[in-house]
């Protein structure tokens, strides 16, 4: 666990991609299995504990200590499992530091009843370091900046192969990995990637700047509306009983299957298809709020299937039948793909629709006027263009020079700062979180009400000055968030941009932004010339 | 009886209350760190949150005067008068006496005394033994005056020596590269050098720009920091493997990325929280701080047996609440301009001395 512990406590400093990379290697080089398996799987999130949760923590450590003296611990941190570990009352050399198999055996095994001394008499055992990289392991969020990917690829150099090849046959292994590692040092063949239904690497795009359309031939192109959505890769093959597997995976590979039962039953076809997950009423796109109804759920209710019913607007093909076609140009593709579809003849798979254009400024126009170009009904979730190489293959991750987004200019408003809440993780003990207001006319006059919160858009730099004008502007306080002086003569204003704007009724204002950020902050411009709550009505879509 | 009542006992707030300016004694018309220009002041110690230049009249102990005089100019005050440790200096009908702190070189705490009433301010203090500056001194009293800085169970900070032990066990595994340890550069940077010369490291330190003038004072003051080179002169790219001590705020200067493939540490209490090093760009986070920590607050807190606390600066709620607990009557002062949260150190200074 002390190795273990020294590596996370490591790698949290390192800023460094590639030396992040060496320790990882140079760890699961020199460390022997099962640890370095499971160290792996920590990494690529493949160690979930049923029975070992967050709740399990702050039991524990309130029976240790002063609950307000945790809280304010906990608000000052900012992270559960450091604070924990910081506050826990140390008694050293209580018992023997625990090994990490033996910890994630247990910790898997363990019914509930038994964890809590368990847990406890190992954090009894270990420094502080320990402390924290077994909490951060119970509660799942390493939060170390290393992705998956980056802990594959290390696995992956231990046996010099692309971690591409890792990523084939990663869904059909298990922690401690012996296979794996057996493989890529050489020891044993290849596992066989034993999942029908794996996911592959997503392929991104750059964003576009109005100097590259220069360099660009509108013929080598074809464009597609860049739907406001969620991106999604599903994936359907047989199992070797003949069974149907079909998996729907995040852009990170993340498996949500679970809560889109009425898409996975649709694909009875073998492929992988990379589209939008978008929800649709009467054959119209709905809003991203509308769409939010149905994310982050671990299950999902046949009223809500009823109520919100999910497509995906499918716009590659990466695999055909038991074909790998990614190295296909993209032509070829959608070729395939239209036929894949026409196939499938699914109302919940439809094909990402081309823009038509012969020029860049057609294209502007259209991005400018999805309606009249082809969108229609669906244009309010349009969010701008998709521009890609007729000839590009589906590459991994984000390859220059083949797929671009051109999205649509940002809306811009003038708002108050309100009030500031301390941010968590990198940001702990800044204020970061800011509520905005602007203008309306109230009972007892003209007043400020809140209608958005954001919390990145700003530097470094400019969050320092932020966050000293909170401290020296502060009128109240409640708890982490503190109330900044907000009236005509005197305040902060904020420039902010949003993608979009919604009714809604959780919001005292009526109405609540999407993606909202801070733009510019204006320190010269007083409060009372932020704008008002008509000019944002006024930017309301006009179907609600 | 007039006498009987010019004797009687003082109420707390008439001998001592916190005005904007700073902490001020009305019978003695004199401030303690004060915050804005005042006609007569009693500093703890050379901190620039705690020592402002433009006062008339400064009482401090002799090191402080020098510390103050250094940074800015002769002239920072009409008038300076320098105070020995342990004695006492009549004021009015009020006594004042100062006693060591064991923050930095100089650094007091004040005892406020009149008509049996006895008040300690504290200042900035730590109990960690520090090989730069005299111990602090518990002076059991009524009401005690302190700071929080570290006034969270979560700041407990280790060992320095072990602290210093990380830092030079990193230079042996990486002999190539310039570890840049940013440290205040009063106080923290000498004590930093300090301790490394107490494990045993004999190579030349170096130090930056705005760390020349105190690191030379401390020197004449007799503590002993072996060769001390400055980084000016030197050609950066020959520093792989060595020490280079430099404000914070140099750590992220173009300044530090001229150094050979550098390793940047930061010596301060902030270090114990991983959020702190990580937004300062910290690779080599170093728990060394000149503020007591948790259980060191706490301890002094039981051993001046004071009826009462006060509390100035830093995490004063979380402090305030245990003292509740303790069954010690506790109030917050919130006294504005010390330590924004600890960290102040003027970027001025740096600018000025940066090379």
């Amino acid at each position: 666990m002390n190795r273990f512990a020294w590596l996370l406590d490591r790698l949290a400093y390192e800023p460094r991609r590639n030396a992040k990379l060496a320790l990882i290697v140079d760890y699961l080089r020199s460390t022997p299995d099962p640890d370095r398996g499971y160290a792996l799987a920590a990494m690529t999130g493949g160690l979930v504990f049923r029975n070992a949760k967050a709740g399990l923590i702050r039991a524990l450590i309130a029976e240790r200590t002063d609950p307000v003296l945790f809280a304010l611990s906990y608000d000052y941190v900012g992270d559960l499992s450091e604070t924990v570990a910081l506050m826990w009352p140390a008694r050293h050399g209580a018992n023997a530091v625990p090994h990490l198999p033996e910890v994630v055996q247990s910790l898997r095994e363990a019914g509930k009843t038994d964890l809590p001394r368990l847990v406890a008499s190992w954090l009894d055992a270990l420094d502080e370091t320990g402390r924290w990289a077994l909490l951060k392991l119970i509660t799942g969020a390493l939060r170390i900046g290393v992705s998956s990917r980056l802990a594959k690829t290390a696995a992956a150099s231990l046996g010099g192969v692309a971690v591409d090849e890792v990523e084939q046959v990663w869904h059909g292994l298990e922690p401690p990995y012996a296979e794996l590692f057996a493989w890529l040092e050489g020891k044993s063949p290849r596992p066989e990637a034993r999942d029908p239904a794996p996911f592959r690497p997503v392929m991104l795009s750059h964003a576009i700047e109005d100097g590259d359309f220069d360099k660009l031939d509108p013929a080598e192109f074809s464009a597609e509306w860049k739907w406001d959505g969620i991106r999604v890769q599903v994936a359907s093959g047989l199992r070797a009983d003949g069974s149907r597997l079909t998996r729907l995976y995040s852009r990170t590979g993340e498996d949500i299957a679970v809560a889109f039962p009425d898409l996975v039953e649709e694909l009875t076809q073998d492929g992988a298809l990379d589209g939008e997950l978008l929800v649709m009423r009467e054959s119209a796109v709905q809003s991203f709020n509308t769409l939010q109804q149905r994310l982050n759920r671990k299950t999902v209710t046949p009223k809500m299937l009823g109520e919100f019913p999910a497509h995906i607007r499918v716009y590659d093909l990466l695999v055909d039948g038991d074909e790998d076609i990614r190295h296909l140009p993209f032509e070829e593709r959608r070729e395939r793909l239209e036929a894949f579809l026409s196939r499938l003849a699914s109302v919940r798979f439809d094909l990402s629709p081309v823009i038509p254009f012969q020029t860049w400024e057609e294209l502007a126009a259209a991005r400018a006027d999805p309606a009249a170009a082809g969108a229609g009904a669906d244009a309010e979730a349009v969010e701008g263009c998709m521009i890609k190489r007729l000839d590009s293959p589906y590459l991994a991750g984000r390859p220059k020079g083949y797929w671009w987004k051109w999205k649509r200019d940002a809306r811009l408003v003038d708002c108050v700062l309100m009030y500031a809440q301390r941010g968590h993780g990198k940001r702990s003990s800044f204020y970061s979180d800011y509520t905005f207001g602007v203008w309306r006319s109230g009972e007892g006059g003209e007043e400020l009400v809140p209608v958005g919160k954001a919390y990145f858009g700003f530097t470094d730099e400019e969050l320092l000055e932020i966050d000293k004008y909170v401290r020296k502007n502060t009128v109240n306080r409640f708890g982490p968030v503190r109330e900044v002086t907000h009236d005509a003569g005197s305040g902060l204003v904020f420039e902010v941009a949003f993608e979009g704007l919604q009714r809604s009724t959780r919001h005292k204002s009526g109405l609540a932004m999407r993606f909202p950020r801070i733009n510019r902050i204006r320190w010269d411009k007083p409060p009372r010339e932020a704008d008002r709550i008509e000019t944002l009505e006024a930017m309301l879509p006009t179907n609600g | 009886m007039t006498l009987a009542r010019q004797s009687a006992r003082w109420r707390p707030s008439e001998l001592l209350l916190p005005t904007p300016a700073g902490l001020f004694c009305p019978p003695a018309d004199i401030y303690i760190d004060p915050v804005r220009p005042v006609a007569r002041a009693l500093i703890t110690h050379g901190h620039s949150d705690h020592a402002r230049a433009g006062h008339g009249a400064v009482l401090a102990t002799r090191e402080t005067l020098a510390i103050m005089a250094l940074r800015y100019g002769e002239g920072f005050s009409r008038a300076q008068q320098a105070v020995v440790p342990g004695e006492v200096i009549r004021i009015g009908e009020v006594d004042f006496r100062f006693v060591p702190a064991g923050h930095v070189l100089g650094s007091a705490q004040i005892v406020v005394e009149s008509r049996g009433l006895r008040i300690v301010v504290s200042g900035d203090y730590k109990r960690e033994r520090d090989p730069t500056c005299a111990t602090f001194e518990p002076v059991p009293c009524d009401i005690f005056i302190t700071e929080a800085t570290f006034g969270l169970p979560v700041f407990r900070h280790p060992p320095a020596a072990g602290e210093v032990g990380k830092l030079l066990e990193s230079v042996r595994l990486f002999p190539e590269r310039t570890h840049i340890v940013g440290a205040y550069s009063l106080g923290k940077a000498q004590r930093v050098m300090a301790l490394i010369r107490e494990a045993g490291y004999e190579r030349p330190i170096h130090i930056h720009g705005a760390v020349e003038k105190i690191t030379a004072f401390y020197q004449a003051e007799g503590v002993p920091l072996g060769e001390i080179h400055m980084v000016a002169g030197a050609d950066r790219k020959v520093l792989g493997g060595e020490i280079v001590i430099c404000p914070p705020s140099a750590t992220q200067d173009l300044w530090a990325r001229r150094f050979p493939d550098p390793v940047t540490a930061f010596a301060s209490g902030w270090m114990r929280i991983r959020a702190r090093a990580r937004q300062k760009g910290v690779e080599l986070p170093l728990v060394i701080s000149d503020h007591a920590d948790w259980d060191d607050l706490l301890a002094t807190i039981r051993e001046v047996q004071a009826g009462e606390i006060w509390v100035t600066h830093g995490e004063a709620d979380a402090l305030v609440h245990w003292c509740g607990t303790a069954g010690l009557k506790a109030r917050p002062l919130h006294l504005v301009g010390y330590g924004d949260e600890g960290e102040a150190e003027d970027a001025g200074e740096v600018a000025d001395a940066a090379v």
